[in-house]
């Protein structure tokens, strides 16, 4: 017999512990995705208990269910739309007032709620005691108590969710929020003026449906509009008088006199189970705080640990990364002993394993840069850093927790543009993406060091400086520019919880480290693989090219020739000419693979850019390798190394065939200033598109960071030769 | 008196939030409402924002939207 199944929704205040009792009950048996059009995480599991199969549904952490924030939303959608049989609100003890407005609003909603009071056990050690029995007779409701990171009480919450939901009690009847005598009146007013018109079909219960609509909510609104039709504009005409009657009455705006009246509500049930018992204790996370937020040592300690950060993720990573790289190469060379010499062949070794090979090698980075993150959040450091960081950020119309993700980005732009998910704001989170991959990452550093060390010898450190700088305040200036025109709208206000210390779960924060991970491996696999397999066959394609010397005959002549003087020779001067045939031929190859480059599609493609880079001082040489520089900045340099080195034969380093050929310091400038802009690499490509779920948002932020760096570039190689550099 | 008026150390009560319809709501939502008390924890570094007890727990506010809240019995 199939078992039956109940879904169980997870709702309650952010660091109320949800997270930890969600990873209690499900393990390592949940599913991390997003939310059907939004990035924000979606976080199920499905267990067997009690002769159910229990899906448990991790709703985003909310203060309320008024729809500000997506989160909002889609928690209260969830519970709106999909019905779950129970929804469990887990309530912080040492924070009932506050969580209990939570709670008053999913009352409302009138679906079966089960109290999970969590952390009771910290609560009474603050000196706050929770009569429990009183409060569930008060709020007509069952209370289990838990203790998340002790995983107590964990299966008696799940016993009682299946039992109440197997239950059939009345819910509408429930006690709830009563509002006071005006407001109760328009709501039964309303109510007598829908039962009147019985054509109206509402989308939800009627009573909600009235509190919502006096409330003006938007979506509930809209919806009203879409289930009524014609009927929902006499209703939404009948509620807007009362709602300026009730503003005349009150002299406010009916949904700030309904939030007092919930608080008002819920403060005459905290007078009833509530007793402090104020005693002179300690409070560690105060004492943490006069430290970590110190007016002068608040800073020092927080660079202190970004640093740390940073070089953990970069320098302790780059070990694994080379390990990976190395095990990438071995397999890449295995291969090439095993197959025979085919196109296929090709295409695994040159195009797929490349591709994704060059990828993969940031495993080692992510894992640590989450299990980092993982620290700072479940800590309660996250929130400090914004607290820190928010004067800052709020100058680019930034929230402060934006800054980890920009700092990152200095790393790589990928796991940068993943941090973002810690910031709430769906329009901070976008604005945050589109500027991040302005903080130049280190895979653009090569390039600079090549080029400003060849053309600005001494003073080359000043201007890589000078462009890091340049990709900061472009930044700024994108973000101030986007925040009033495309992301309009008002900062996400800074109203935020600091929430204690706690001392993090080592279970929580690997899950959290491993879902980050899986995602990078899993949604990054195909778009890289399939971006890899066009840029190899943009390179490799047409495979018969006409080339302009017989190469391979070349060789076999310049090998003859060198073997004929080699066997006349003796010993010592037989190495030597051995190393010169060696140049020779090394020579020979280069040519053909600058000739193979130059004729195949991507060189093509360069050569018909190449007028639209000449006004930027930049040759078809260089539009290449800035084209292959797609797939991952690093190419860029070896690219021009083929490119150029072949191009100027009398030249054995880059360093000279770069300096004979058309590039002068100012077109090696306006070449930097074009790397630090232009469209980010394919994985980044792939996360942009991953964490903003939107082609239009990748597609646009790939154009604008190009016409930037376009613009810039001009400005510079032209302005440059206005100026007479 | 407004709350961004307020030093370290103080308390108060809360008298009126004002302010735009979503921010003024997502304030009363986070309990900062008339009649409750409050406690100027600090400011931040830079002075902005600040840090206050409410309700028995930590909140943090910009100093451009505490200057929205009026408060009253400052000690």
């Amino acid at each position: 017999m199939p078992q039956k199944s109940l879904t169980i929704a997870l709702a309650g205040n952010p660091n109320s512990g949800k997270t930890t009792i969600f990873n209690n009950i499900t393990g390592t048996r949940q599913k991390v995705g997003n939310w059907p059009g939004v990035t924000v995480e979606k976080k199920e599991g499905i267990v067997s208990k009690y002769g159910y199969e229990l899906k448990i549904i991790d709703l985003p952490g909310t203060y309320s269910l008024t729809p500000f924030s997506v989160e909002e939303i889609i928690a209260r959608d969830f519970v709106l739309d999909e019905c779950p049989d129970v929804v469990i609100d887990i309530i912080d003890a040492s924070n009932l007032e506050r969580s209990l407005y939570l709670a008053t609003q999913l009352r409302e909603i009138d679906c079966k709620v089960l109290f999970a009071l969590n952390m009771a056990d910290i609560a009474s050690t603050r000196g706050i005691k929770i009569d429990a029995e009183k409060l569930s007779e008060l709020l007509d409701l069952p209370i289990v108590f838990t203790i998340g990171n002790k995983n107590e009480g964990i299966d008696a919450l799940l016993k009682k969710a299946v039992e109440l939901a197997g239950s059939d009690i009345d819910t509408s009847g429930k006690r709830k929020v009563k509002y006071n005598k005006d407001i109760e009146n328009s709501i039964s007013e309303l109510r007598s003026f829908i039962e009147k018109n019985s054509g109206i079909s509402l989308p939800y219960k009627t009573r909600w449906t009235i509190i919502k609509l006096l409330e003006n909510d938007e979506i509930v609104k809209e919806r009203v509009f879409q289930k009524a039709g014609d009927q929902g504009r006499n209703i939404i005409q009948e509620v807007q008088l009362h709602r300026e009657l009730l503003a005349d009455r009150f002299n406010d705006d009916p949904e700030i006199v309904m939030t007092d009246e919930r608080y008002g509500f819920i403060a005459g049930i905290i007078k009833e189970v509530l007793t402090t018992i104020t005693k002179q204790r300690i409070d560690i996370s105060r004492n943490i705080d006069l430290v970590l937020t110190n007016r002068f040592i608040g800073f020092p300690i927080f660079i202190f640990f970004i640093w740390a950060m940073f070089q953990l993720t970069f320098s302790l990573g780059a070990y694994p990364m080379e390990w990976l790289d190395t095990s990438v190469n071995w397999f890449s060379m295995s291969l090439d002993g095993l197959l025979p010499d085919s196109l296929l062949k090709d295409l695994v070794i040159n195009g797929v394993i490349a591709g994704v090979g060059s990828v993969i090698v940031f495993l080692p980075n992510i894992l640590i840069l989450f299990f980092c993150i993982a620290l700072f959040e479940d800590t309660g450091y996250m929130s400090r850093a914004a607290f820190l960081m928010d004067r800052i950020m709020h100058l680019i119309g930034l929230h402060g927790k934006s800054f980890i993700p920009m700092l990152m980005g200095f790393g790589c732009s990928v796991p940068a543009i993943m941090a973002t998910r810690t910031l709430e704001s769906e329009k901070d989170r976008i604005l945050t993406i589109l500027i991040t991959p302005f903080m130049s990452c280190s895979a653009k550093l090569p390039i600079y060091i090549v080029l400003a060390g060849i053309f600005f010898s001494a003073e080359a450190g000043t201007v890589i400086f000078c462009i890091y700088f340049a990709g900061i305040i472009l930044a700024i200036v994108t973000g101030r520019l986007f925040r009033s025109t495309l992301l309009r709208g008002a900062d996400a206000p800074f109203v935020m919880e600091l929430p204690p210390y706690r001392v993090p779960m080592v279970k929580s924060l690997i899950i959290h480290m491993w879902d980050r991970s899986k995602m990078f491996l899993k949604k990054m696999g195909g778009v890289i693989l399939i971006g890899s397999v066009v840029i190899w066959t943009l390179s490799a394609f047409p495979r018969n090219i006409q080339y302009s010397h017989d190469y391979v005959a070349e060789t076999n002549s310049v090998i003859a020739l060198y073997n004929t003087e080699i066997t006349t020779a003796n010993g010592l001067d037989r190495q030597h000419i051995e190393k010169k045939r060696d140049a020779a031929i090394a020579e020979l190859e280069m040519a053909r693979k600058s000739e193979k480059m130059e004729k195949s599609y991507m060189g093509r493609i360069g050569k018909i850019l190449a007028p639209v880079f000449a006004p930027l001082g930049i040759d078809w040489r260089g539009s290449v390798a800035l084209l292959t520089g797609f797939v991952a900045k690093e190419i860029v340099v070896s690219t021009m190394g083929i490119l150029y080195l072949a191009g100027d034969k009398g030249s054995d380093t880059l360093k000279n065939a770069l300096l004979s050929s058309d590039m002068t310091p100012l077109s090696a400038l306006a070449m930097m200033v074009f790397v630090l802009l232009y469209l980010p690499c394919l994985a980044t490509v792939a996360t942009i598109k991953q964490e903003t779920g939107s082609f239009k948002w990748t597609l646009f932020s790939i154009t604008y960071s190009t016409s930037l760096a376009w613009v810039a570039a001009f400005c510079v190689f032209q302005g440059g030769k206005i100026i007479g550099l | 008196m407004l709350l961004s008026e307020m030093k370290e150390g103080q308390t108060g009560v809360i008298d009126r939030v004002g302010g735009n319809g979503a921010l003024r709501r997502r304030i009363l939502e986070m309990g900062v409402l008339k009649g409750s008390e409050i406690y100027i924890e600090k400011y931040a570094p830079l002075k902005d924002p600040l840090e206050m007890i409410v309700k028995g727990y930590h909140l943090s506010l910009r100093v451009e939207e505490a200057a929205q809240i009026t408060v009253d019995d400052v000690k």
